[in-house]
């Protein structure tokens, strides 16, 4: 087929297209993504019995907050690196680095005015084999939903665009995961929540440069 | 070229609201300059040219949605075209470096080659082997200029089965020609 024909093939009875943000696709997937995370930690894990009183606790906002502002700062850099040619900026480093670089001044801070003989059990908490993991699981459904929108829109640097979409499934994940974690000590956050969400960062920067080509 | 850069941004704004001249007007001029741009690049591989404009075509068909119309038009296409150049020369070329940089954003409208000819690889046998739900609508739909009404007609299919076959055609073509990149090597 020559091109010329190949043109004319393409402008024939082409339909209207309407712009879309690349938020609303990237939303249609998340959303149910976050239903499956969510029913998911509740049958497998089961909701905290005490979360009732957790949630008193401001360190409790404190590791949602930390997920949200990683949900952040995966959700711009998803969106702007699904379409061709829009740059990706300092943003969403910025955003991620600021909420890295807090949880672990709270760490640091809580380390400092913990005993010595304290210190330990702050950093290792009581679930720490775990808590990687069941972040990286209960990212799955949002890892395997980001990857299909993104492939149905315009992503033209792969691999990053793959770790985009597993931080945000990452943070995601960890977000669901509070509402069955105990732990509320902030150097317990500062390093296994980052280990559970960089799973799925490093899963998508390895799965992108495949599963993302169009 | 800031004149370029308008004249294409318009067409593709006429053609998205359903003006087919203008997008065939839109296409022609892009492919010329796709042309130029590539050629510059694959100057050792001048048969594959032709091969990548039609790839980039029709990305830049299958993925029209995607364009923000408060961004430059240039950047949109030169991420499409690059994104197709560096994924070919991915597989073909393993050693090889390409001799012109491949960031040069501004260029991709600056060359204008309107010396069409034909590509090695031939989309209308790839074409062939898509499944009927979608070969038949492209046929009567995109080639024969039929209107959807008249294919469902036709065909018997629904006039959405028609419109979403043309749609997952054209994609299962652009997946196709990936494809056979790969395995021609």
């Amino acid at each position: 087929m020559r091109t010329d024909e190949l043109i004319r093939m393409l402008a024939t009875g082409a339909e209207p297209v309407t712009f879309r943000p690349p938020g609303r696709r990237l939303a249609s997937g998340l959303v149910p993504a976050a239903i499956a995370s969510t029913v998911l930690m509740a049958v497998a894990l089961g909701v905290n019995p005490a979360l009732g009183a957790t949630a008193t606790d401001p360190m409790f906002w404190v590791k949602l907050g930390l997920g949200g502002a990683l949900l952040r700062a995966g959700w711009l850099a998803c969106v702007r690196l699904s379409q061709p040619g829009a740059r990706l900026g300092r943003g969403p480093a910025a955003v991620a680095l600021a909420a890295v670089l807090a949880i672990w001044a709270l760490a640091a801070l809580a380390t400092a005015a913990a005993g010595p003989e304290q210190r330990a059990g702050l950093w290792w908490g009581q679930t720490w084999s775990g808590c990687p993991w069941n972040i990286a699981a209960l990212s799955a459904p949002a890892l395997a939903a980001t990857l299909w929108a993104m492939r149905g829109l315009g992503p033209t640097r792969l691999r990053r665009a793959g770790a985009a979409a597993g931080l945000l499934s990452g943070a995601l994940g960890a977000m669901v995961y509070t509402l069955h974690c105990p732990e509320l000590d902030a150097p317990f956050i500062a390093v296994w929540y980052l280990v559970g969400i960089s799973i799925p960062t490093v899963a998508g920067a390895a799965l992108g440069p495949r599963m993302l080509r169009w | 070229m800031k004149d370029t850069e308008e004249r294409l941004r318009g067409l593709l704004m006429q053609a998205c609201a359903g003006d087919n001249a203008a997008y065939r007007d839109f296409l022609l001029e892009l492919s010329r300059h796709l042309r130029g741009f590539l050629r510059r690049r694959l100057g050792r591989m001048p048969d594959a040219v032709e091969d990548l404009v039609q790839e980039t075509l029709l990305a830049v068909h299958n993925q029209r949605h995607t364009y923000d119309p408060g961004q430059p038009l240039t950047a949109w296409i030169h991420a499409i075209a690059r994104y197709k150049l560096v994924d070919w020369l991915r597989v073909h070329v393993r050693q090889d470096r390409p001799t012109e940089p491949l960031d040069d954003h501004e260029d991709v409208l600056a060359n204008d080659d309107s010396a069409a000819c034909e590509a090695r690889r031939d989309l209308g046998r790839l074409l062939e082997r898509l499944p009927d739900r979608q070969r038949l609508p492209i046929i009567h739909v995109k080639l024969h200029g039929r209107s959807v009404v008249e294919t469902a007609r036709l065909t018997g299919m629904s006039v959405s089965a028609v419109k979403v076959g043309v749609h997952r055609g054209l994609k299962a073509l652009a997946a196709s020609v990936a494809v056979t990149a790969r395995s021609s090597q």
